[in-house]
This record gives structure tokens, C-alpha cells and sequence, in this order.
């Protein structure tokens, strides 16, 4: 039997991001930054989708997706 | 998570909030807000004044986040569309320059100084009982006056939107925000 095992992954939509980095404090793994003040990124061999970046987001363009 | 000392500064900007009701010479230090995340961003290209320093947005977050005084919805679209927010850059930059230009009025003698705060750009509050008067020029009282209604008037909008929809979303529209992001983009080519 073979389990599949969905990962969920914080996806920024970086052309609407504003950079303020509201969202790096909020993650108790430091897997997103803002890349050189242009958007956030997410460090995704880090990132568990926990969804707490994308609560805060204030223009809310984090989303939890889940990825294979 | 261990806090740092820079998690501390909305405790600062707090206290420069309340020091206007006391003294409007102090509105002085808040060009502090304007220097530090334009500096950060030219030398560094990063905004991590934003991320980290800005005392400010934590304001805003315990407010909005630990009071519980934001019903935390989505911002609309339109207050995060780039014409927004630079629209608002530039409106921003407008008001301030009429500012500045109502100060020079005053350094030359043409104008007598105005003991008001005008928020936002239309209500004049009148704000004598927090100015004893300067050994300087009356001009540097007439910046303070002027530069203080500038970060009243932003405090109040952030306080508007922080209940509205989340606790930042001035963040989202912030003036040194977007122009900080723009030196970044501009850097960053």
C-alpha cells in the first residue's frame, strides 16, 4: 500500500507582495524573508504550511497550498 | 521565540505619539521614521527597516493583534493595486512638500506661525498648550507643528485600517513603504 502524503507549502503571489515583512517575524521556522526588498520568499525544505504568514499578510497574498 | 531589542520599538514610537501632546518640538525626531528606512534602503537595498524596526507597524500589530481591535479581513484589492499606493505616494509627497513650503513661509517672516495641527490635510485642531515657545526660530516650531499633523494623520488612517481589515494593512499603503520598495526595485534591477 503506498500512502500519499500531501505537503502543504506557503505560495506568495510575489507581483502583488509589498515587502513590509509583516511576515518573517510571525514564522517560528525563519523560512520567509524578503528578498532584497522586493518580496517575500519562502524556503520551502523549511516551510510546513502552517499558515501563520499568511494570516498576518496585511495585502493577504500568502496562500497554503498543497504541493506533491 | 527570544525577543530582541528591536521587537521593543513600538514603544518608541508610542511615546512619540504622546510627547506631541507635551512638547511639539519633539515631532522633530520623527524625521527618524523618514532617515532610517531611506538609509537602510540606499545603502543596503533591503527594507528591513519594515521588517524589523518599524515601531509603528508592531504598534499596529499588538493593537490590532494582542488588543484584539481588528476584525482581521482581507484588505480590498484596489488599496493593494500599485496605482493606489503610489497614487498615495505621490499625494503623500504633495502634502508634505506644502509643508514644507508653509515652513519656509514662516522662516521668511512672511507668515506668522500657526499653533494648529491639521489632520488629515482638512481639521485644524489647535494645539497651543503643547508649544512654550522656542529660543529658536518660530519656523522650527512651525516643521514640528506641520511635520507632526503629517505622522498623526498617518497614525489615525493606520488606526482606521488596522480595525477595518488586518492589524498592518497600512503596511499595504505606507508611503516609506512603497518608496522604499521602489529605491529597492530600482537597485535591485
Amino acid at each position: 500500500m503506498t500512502k500519499i502524503r500531501k505537503n502543504r507549502k506557503a505560495v506568495v503571489n510575489q507581483g502583488d507582495c509589498v515587502a513590509c515583512g509583516c511576515c518573517i517575524k510571525v514564522c517560528v521556522l525563519k523560512a520567509i524573508k524578503v528578498e532584497k526588498g522586493l518580496f517575500a520568499k519562502v524556503d520551502e525544505d523549511k516551510c510546513v504550511g502552517c499558515g501563520l504568514c499568511a494570516r498576518e499578510c496585511p495585502a493577504s497574498v500568502i496562500e497554503i497550498k498543497e504541493v506533491e | 521565540m527570544k525577543k530582541k531589542w528591536y521587537d521593543y520599538l513600538w514603544i518608541v514610537s508610542l511615546i512619540y505619539l504622546i510627547l506631541g501632546f507635551f512638547n511639539i518640538l519633539f515631532a522633530w525626531l520623527g524625521l527618524l521614521c523618514f532617515f532610517i528606512p531611506l538609509y537602510i534602503a540606499v545603502t543596503k537595498s533591503t527594507k528591513d527597516y519594515c521588517g524589523y524596526y518599524c515601531g509603528r507597524g508592531q504598534l499596529f500589530s499588538l493593537l490590532g493583534g494582542k488588543f484584539g481591535l481588528s476584525r482581521k479581513k482581507d484588505i480590498p484589492d484596489w488599496m493593494k493595486s500599485k496605482a493606489f499606493r503610489y497614487g498615495f505616494l505621490i499625494f503623500f509627497f504633495i502634502m508634505f512638500f506644502v509643508m514644507l513650503f508653509n515652513t519656509y513661509l514662516v522662516f521668511s517672516n512672511a507668515q506668522d506661525l500657526k499653533q494648529v495641527i491639521t489632520i488629515l490635510w482638512t481639521f485644524k485642531v489647535p494645539w497651543s498648550f503643547a508649544y512654550q515657545g522656542t529660543l529658536l526660530h518660530p519656523g522650527v516650531a512651525q516643521f514640528a507643528f506641520g511635520f507632526y499633523s503629517v505622522m498623526l494623520t498617518s497614525t489615525i488612517l493606520g488606526l482606521i485600517t488596522m480595525i477595518l481589515f488586518k492589524p498592518r494593512s497600512w503596511c499595504v499603503y505606507c508611503p516609506m513603504g512603497t518608496m522604499t520598495q521602489f529605491i529597492c526595485k530600482l537597485k535591485n534591477k
